[in-house]
Formats: structure tokens, C-alpha cells, sequence
């Protein structure tokens, strides 16, 4: 398979491009670690993961033990540098435990969302006909319901608690995720290289997890991403209800609630916990941004 | 058309069934409605022929070229042959074997046999995949070890002019148009197919891109010892192309027969047409026949009888009454291989347009 002698043209055309290329995931990683914004905002969320999950580390309080003659300190009391609650219970710590209760009850739906909405979508956009109709239409109930009315609902009928809360946003995240995964495989679907698989000869199992999910997953993953800074407000809305997590447990969203009447003695205190939630979903909000971008080839410098 | 003549002493292919005599491709009866739905119910409520009981066939070892307009049905008939699309009714015969018959051959043995190049050379790339990886995809699906499928990648990338060490590992969109269209080539190729349908291949290329790919495709036909189906819309690349062209109009084949006796004698008058629009550099070939006007009839509700006699001067009452078949020309001194399907003498010979 080598008797074809090339014309100088051709050779001249292929002598253009000599520096080799990085792989897919790497030029993205590249353009990511360029992006000041997502590098820091990055370094933000590491920063609050280990607070919270190092919560331990950071502080020797016990979060739930508190003191009456300690109660509703400034900030910058010593000992208590971020101040105490309306128990006298250190905020510093209440912030580092209940973040672990917050990032959970707001990243668990969106992964449940992730794994649920994002099957059936590339199943609705794959399959198309009767099977991706029913799937939408079923899908376009739940867009009759204000986001936050059905997650309220959906609580009030479960009763409050941490799992329930975590059910009720997974099912209100639902609905974005397939209908995101329908668009982005319909799309794909449709293009050539799908075709040329199949003109190929390949089952339609092979060309759903070679041609359809590399194409796919990247935007999925960057909308769950978006999704989770949602979450994050939602599942701190629920618990400051009073729909999710209960007292005494630490919850930033519960903690800005017990918080709330002391917001005439100690604002710059009641403050913090809603910061955080910002922080958080802030961060969570850039980052899916940042990759958004470095995922885009066409924007390859 | 001695092509048949200068393949009969090469190394007869292990795969060939006929033999020579046999065409690769019979086409018959082949017809593809798509419904149009609406309504309350998603009830069909009308019907675009785009494929209307065409017939032909493709003999072993030529180019068959098919022209028309947009939307005339000649990318959806490329897909009918390859079975991306299920056809309504109709036949295709493989070298004597019936697609997707019981006692034929399965639809995914013909297309190890058959193979496609689409127009966009951009989109029928896998973005997220190598050259290498896009090339030795189907090898390997068809259960070829991965080492042996990127050499064949790699030598496939070689032989359609694209260094392997330079472009096996790049993805598409670091290669110009004309580098994907030959990556894509070395893609159809991979499976070692007999026919290859080359749909618009060479269209968006720019002028001299296109000339490199088509000698590249006249080469590839040589060595490797290729049948092509060539769907274009240019006329001037089907007969650089071609061995035999077949114009289609609103999915109906209008006229079909060797190049040279198309393009020196075309007998229908809208191929005449098709040519009259072909714009000419030398004074002495100016052609009289007037340009069409107007755009082709909505194929959803296309005229009875000859689709084209809305736009043809030369109509008659009959020529609504019934559908002209493809038949030899009234001329008694044309070649008889020439086919057209058109009722009316005086349409047939008037105006000959002097063409190279």
C-alpha cells in the first residue's frame, strides 16, 4: 500500500502544520490553568472543601456545645474570631460543619440529577420518535412549577429532613438536565460522524458511547456544574424554611435563620453564613463558566 | 468506458461474486416518501417524493455520475444505497446479491463493501477523536486488533497524501478543509469497500483544493481498484469524473447514458437547460437554449406525469396524462445506452448545444 507517488502539492499542503498537537483534554486543561478567574475561583472552592471536611483541623470547638455567658460576640472577639451565635456556640466552627451538610444537600441532587436526567435525555435524543416525545412531554409537566414551589412542595409532602430535601431538589433538577442532554444529543446525532458510524457498520450501543457520549458529557458536565451554585441557594432556601436540615445540626442555610433575629445586635455576624452560600455558588458559577470556555475548540488561540 | 475492458486483467477481487458482466449495483424501483406531519394528531398530511421510482445500476470498476439541482434527490438516494435511510420500496442488488433479502447479503456486509464521503468534511469528523483514531475506527469495530488498525491508518493517511507522523495524532479542527476531505477519504477507505460513494465530496472545497482531492480520487480508483458513485452538482467535475451520468429532476432520473454522448448530446431539455446555465469562456460555444427560470415545483406536490413540463417550452397535454420512461432517444443514430425519458420528439433534438 505504498506505490502512490504524492505531487508535489500535496506534499507542499501537508508540510504546513509541523508542531504536534496536544490531545483533546489537555489543550483544555491548558486554556484552563490560563484562565486567572477559574485558577482562583478553583483555589476558593479547594479552600472551603477543606474547611469543611477538615473541620477538625481548623478549629477545636465543638460545634454544637454552646455558652450563655459567650453568646452573640462580635467579630474579632478573641477566641472566637468570627464571633459567636445566638447559644454562644463559635461561629468559625459552626461555618466549617455546616458546610458539610450544605455542599452535600446541594451537590447530591445535582450527581442524582447528573446520572437520572442525563440517561434519559441521551435517551430522548438518541431514540427520538414516540420514545424521546414521551420522555419530553413527561419532563414539561415539571415546567409548569416554579423551581422552588415544586422543591417546597415536594418537602411538604415528604416532610423535612435532609434526605427529603435532597429528593425534592433532585427531582426539581431533573427536568433542565434531560431536556440540556436531549438538546446537546440531538445535536450530535444529527451530525456526519454519526453517520459515517453507521455507514460503517457500527451498533447503535458503540456509536452512543464512542461518537454521541464524548460529545456529549463535556456540556453536561459544565451545565451540572452551573446547576450546583442553583443548589446550593435552594437547599439553603429550603433549610432556612425550615424544610430541610433541623436544628441543632449546622447548615449555613439553617444557621442564617437562627441568625436572622439577631441581625439588630450582631449584622456583621448574621451576615456570614449567607456569604458563604454566595461565596460558594459564586465559585461554582465561574468555574462552570471557565470550563465552558476552555472546552470550546473553535475559541483556540 | 474501456475501464471495464482495462480492469478485466488485473487481479480479480477475492470478494467479486459476478464477475466482470455482473454490475456492482442494480438499482431498481427505488423510492423514498417522506411524510410531512402536522395537525392535531401528528397525522401526515402530505408527502415529499424525494426519491421517486428511480432506476440504474453501476457496472464494476466506473464512475457513475449524478446531477441536478438541490434537492432533486440524488443525496438522499446516496443514502438510500448506503441504508441510512430505509427505502419505501425498491430493490438494490450488490453484485448479484439482494440488500438486506434473506438469500442476499445483510445490510452490514454490503456496507463493508460500500462505503460513503459526505459533503461537510468538518461535521463528518468526531471532533473529540484523533485522525488515527477516526480512520481506525471501523477496522476495529469489525474486530480488527487495534495494532493492525492504526498501521492501516497511518498507511491510509500516507496514501491520500497526509503524513502520518504529522497528522495521525491531530483532531479536526487543526487541519485545513481539504486535509479533513482527505482524512475523511482514508476513513471510507479503511474497511477496503469496492464502491465508494462520493456525495458533493469536492463541493465546499475551493477550486484548487478540489483538483488535488479529485486526482487524488482518479488515483485512488487506479490502485485500489474502485467503483465510485459521484453526486455532484457541478457540471464540469462530473465529466472530468465520469464514465456514465445520470441526471436526476425531483427525484426522478430525466436522463442517463456515457458521458460524452450526455454532454455532446443531451437529449432532455431540462439537461439541455442544465447546461445552457453552465457558463462558457469561448464566443463560438454561446449557447441559444434559454436559461430556465423560476425554481423546481415543490416536490411535495410535484406536477403529474413529466415533473419537468411546468418549466419546459416544449410541452404537450400528453406529457401530464402519464410518466415518460427512461427510454433510447427518437434520433435513430444515437447510441443506444443513451436513455431519456421524454414524450416529445421536437423536446429531444431541438436547439443541440455545441458543447466541448
Amino acid at each position: 500500500m505504498s506505490d502512490i507517488t504524492l505531487d508535489r502539492q500535496l506534499v507542499s499542503e501537508a508540510d504546513t502544520l509541523v508542531v504536534p498537537a496536544p490531545g483533546y483534554w489537555k489543550s483544555v486543561g491548558q486554556r484552563l490553568l490560563r484562565d486567572r478567574v477559574t485558577v482562583a475561583v478553583t483555589v476558593v472552592l479547594f479552600g472551603i472543601l477543606f474547611i469543611t471536611l477538615g473541620a477538625p483541623l481548623v478549629t477545636h470547638y465543638n460545634p454544637y456545645a454552646g455558652s450563655v455567658l459567650a453568646r452573640l460576640k462580635p467579630i474579632g472577639t478573641p477566641g472566637h474570631w468570627l464571633g459567636t451565635d445566638e447559644t454562644g456556640r463559635d461561629l468559625w466552627t459552626r461555618l466549617c460543619y455546616g458546610g458539610r451538610l450544605s455542599l452535600l444537600a446541594a451537590i447530591l441532587p445535582v450527581t442524582i440529577s447528573l446520572l437520572v436526567g442525563g440517561f434519559l435525555g441521551i435517551l430522548a435524543g438518541y431514540a427520538g420518535g414516540f420514545l424521546g416525545t414521551l420522555i419530553m412531554r413527561t419532563m414539561d409537566v415539571f415546567y409548569a412549577f416554579p423551581s422552588i414551589l415544586l422543591a417546597i412542595a415536594i418537602c411538604g409532602l415528604l416532610g423535612n429532613g435532609l434526605l427529603n430535601s435532597i429528593i425534592a431538589l433532585a427531582v426539581v433538577f431533573i427536568p433542565p438536565m434531560v431536556r440540556v442532554s436531549e438538546t446537546v444529543t440531538t445535536q450530535a446525532r444529527n451530525l456526519d460522524f454519526v453517520e459515517a458510524a453507521r455507514a460503517s457498520g457500527s451498533s447503535t450501543l458503540q456509536i452512543i458511547r464512542h461518537h454521541v457520549l464524548a460529545n456529549v458529557l463535556g456540556p453536561i458536565m459544565v451545565y451540572a456544574t452551573s446547576l450546583i451554585s442553583v443548589s446550593i441557594i435552594l437547599s439553603a432556601g429550603l433549610s432556612f424554611l425550615g424544610l430541610g436540615v433541623t436544628p441543632p445540626q449546622a447548615e449555613w442555610g439553617l444557621m442564617l435563620n437562627s441568625l436572622r433575629q439577631a441581625i439588630y445586635v450582631q449584622p456583621y455576624v448574621a451576615a456570614l453564613p449567607g456569604l458563604m452560600i454566595f461565596a460558594t455558588s459564586m465559585c461554582f458559577n465561574l468555574m462552570s463558566d471557565g470550563v465552558r470556555g476552555a472546552m470550546d475548540v473553535r475559541l483556540n488561540k | 468506458m474501456s475501464t471495464a475492458l482495462q480492469q478485466a486483467p488485473r487481479a480479480v477481487d477475492a470478494r467479486d461474486r459476478g464477475g466482470p458482466a455482473q454490475p456492482l449495483l442494480i438499482v431498481e424501483h427505488l423510492t423514498k416518501h417522506f411524510p410531512v406531519r402536522g395537525g392535531l394528531l401528528n397525522r401526515r398530511v402530505a408527502t415529499v417524493q424525494a426519491v421517486d421510482d428511480i432506476s440504474f445500476s453501476v457496472r464494476k470498476g466506473e464512475t457513475l455520475g449524478i446531477v441536478g439541482e438541490s434537492g432533486c434527490g440524488k443525496s438522499t438516494t446516496a443514502r438510500l444505497l448506503m441504508r441510512l435511510l430505509e427505502p419505501d420500496s425498491g430493490s438494490v442488488v450488490f453484485d448479484g446479491d439482494q440488500v438486506g433479502d434473506k438469500r442476499g447479503i445483510a445490510v452490514n456486509d454490503m456496507r463493508r463493501q460500500m462505503q460513503m464521503v459526505f459533503q461537510d468534511s468538518y461535521t463528518s469528523l468526531n471532533p473529540r477523536m484523533t485522525m488515527a483514531e477516526s480512520i481506525a475506527y471501523a477496522p476495529r469495530m469489525h474486530g480488527l486488533g487495534r495494532r493492525e488498525a492504526y498501521d492501516r491508518a497511518e498507511s491510509l493517511l500516507s496514501r491520500v497524501g497526509l503524513n502520518p507522523r504529522q497528522y495521525a495524532r491531530r483532531y479536526p479542527h487543526e487541519l485545513s478543509g481539504g486535509q479533513r476531505q482527505r482524512v475523511n477519504i482514508a476513513r471510507a477507505l479503511a474497511l477496503q469497500p469496492r464502491l465508494v460513494i462520493l456525495d458533493e465530496a469536492v463541493a465546499a472545497l475551493d477550486k484548487s483544493v478540489e483538483a488535488q482531492v479529485l486526482n487524488l480520487l482518479t488515483d485512488l480508483k487506479q490502485s485500489l481498484n474502485l467503483t465510485y458513485v459521484f453526486i455532484s452538482h457541478d457540471l464540469n467535475v462530473v465529466e472530468y469524473m465520469s464514465d456514465r451520468v445520470m441526471v436526476m429532476y425531483l427525484g426522478r432520473v430525466v436522463e442517463a447514458g456515457p458521458v460524452a454522448e450526455i454532454y455532446r448530446h443531451p437529449r432532455h431539455p431540462y439537461t439541455r437547460a442544465l447546461f445552457a446555465s453552465k457558463p462558457t469562456l469561448d464566443p463560438d460555444r454561446r449557447t441559444t437554449e434559454m436559461p430556465l427560470t423560476g425554481d423546481p415545483p415543490n416536490p411535495i406536490n410535484p406536477p403529474s406525469g413529466c415533473r419537468f413540463r411546468t418549466r419546459c417550452r416544449f410541452a404537450q397535454p400528453r406529457c401530464a396524462d402519464s410518466v415518460p420512461a427512461l427510454a433510447a432517444p427518437f434520433d435513430g443514430n444515437a447510441d443506444p445506452t443513451h436513455l431519456v425519458a421524454c414524450l416529445v420528439p421536437e423536446a429531444q433534438s431541438a436547439g443541440a448545444v455545441h458543447h466541448a
